[in-house]
């Protein structure tokens, strides 16, 4: 019963739990708190898998991105609580269904090894699994600079795929939710633009000199 | 091994519970797109402990990926509820029948 036992056990626990109560909540904006509950153990349970930059990539981007705009839309919109915990029972047999289906898929796909619980044969010794971890025997790097290494080296295509997708998603949501006025005066920059000196300068008293 | 095994235990167990977040809420849209971000959090934490467990960094490299479509699909599903909203008033899931699917 080591400490990072206790941790695991901690932080898994509650992760699960706030999980669960993610979608059992009757308010969303408890649904959404008990999601931040669920990023930032889980950040804690990246911490003890030794992925540290990852950890902290999931605190900045989950709970202080995501999350966030979840807990600004939830109050921004008007929902009403009372109504929408009827009828729980109607989709739990096709929902419980469809998860036990995926439960026995996973521990079929899975070999009987990885799994303690249900371990029917000694097949530990030639599992396809079973690597060294060369890493702590060569040198150790910190995980940022490991990633740092490779994202901007071999793998920068894929660095530059994520920032495209990220500019789509930024230029949908601010061509989705522009709402057009009649009341606010914008700037027409091509109208401006477009106006002639000649064409708007007039000289009106001209007869009088 | 037998160590990452709790982890991938935990990433299926949260994964499973953002499945049935969406079969069961049928009512609340902001609860099944909350559920979705569990799953890819699931996915995400799958990825990770493979990458390490399997000492390849490609993993890590992908769940980054995956993060960025994660945050891009909240985004953008958040702007189509907002402009929902503002037209039709609800949100409700009954009542998106628009398209007659």
């Amino acid at each position: 019963m080591t400490i990072e036992t206790v941790l695991f056990s901690l932080f898994s626990s509650i992760a699960l739990i706030s999980g669960l109560m993610v979608i059992r909540a009757k308010n969303p904006i408890h649904s959404v708190l008990f999601l931040i509950l669920v990023f930032c153990n889980v950040s804690g349970l990246l911490v003890l898998l030794g992925v540290e930059f990852f950890a902290m990539i999931f605190l900045v981007v989950y709970v202080g991105a995501i999350a966030v705009l979840f807990l600004f839309v939830v109050m921004m919109l008007n929902i009403q609580i009372a109504e929408m915990q009827e009828n729980v029972l109607r989709y739990l047999p096709v929902g419980g269904m469809v998860g036990l289906i995926f439960l026995l898929e996973i521990f079929l796909v899975i070999e009987n090894d990885l799994i303690p619980v249900f371990q029917l044969t000694d097949s530990t010794a030639h599992s396809a699994l079973n690597f060294e971890m060369f890493v702590n025997k060569i040198q150790s790097i910190p995980n940022i600079e490991a990633i740092g290494q490779i994202l901007y080296t071999h793998s920068f295509y894929f660095f530059i795929l994520a920032s495209l997708i990220l500019l789509v998603a930024m230029i949908g949501a601010i061509v989705l939710t522009m709402h057009k006025t009649t009341l606010v005066k914008r700037q027409e920059v091509f109208k401006q633009n477009a106006i002639d000196f000649a064409k708007t300068i007039h000289k009106i008293r001209s007869a009088q000199e | 091994m037998i160590q990452e095994v709790k982890y991938l235990t935990v990433s299926m167990i949260l994964f499973l519970l953002g499945i049935w977040g969406i079969f069961l809420n049928r009512k609340n849209i902001i609860i099944m797109l909350m559920s979705i971000e569990l799953m890819l959090l699931a996915v995400n934490l799958n990825l990770l402990v493979f990458s390490v467990c399997l000492d390849d960094m490609m993993g890590q490299i992908f769940a980054l990926l995956v993060l960025t479509v994660a945050a891009a699909e909240s985004a953008i599903g958040l702007a189509i509820l907002v402009v929902y909203y503002r037209i039709r008033g609800t949100i409700a899931v009954e009542f998106i029948h628009l398209m007659k699917g």
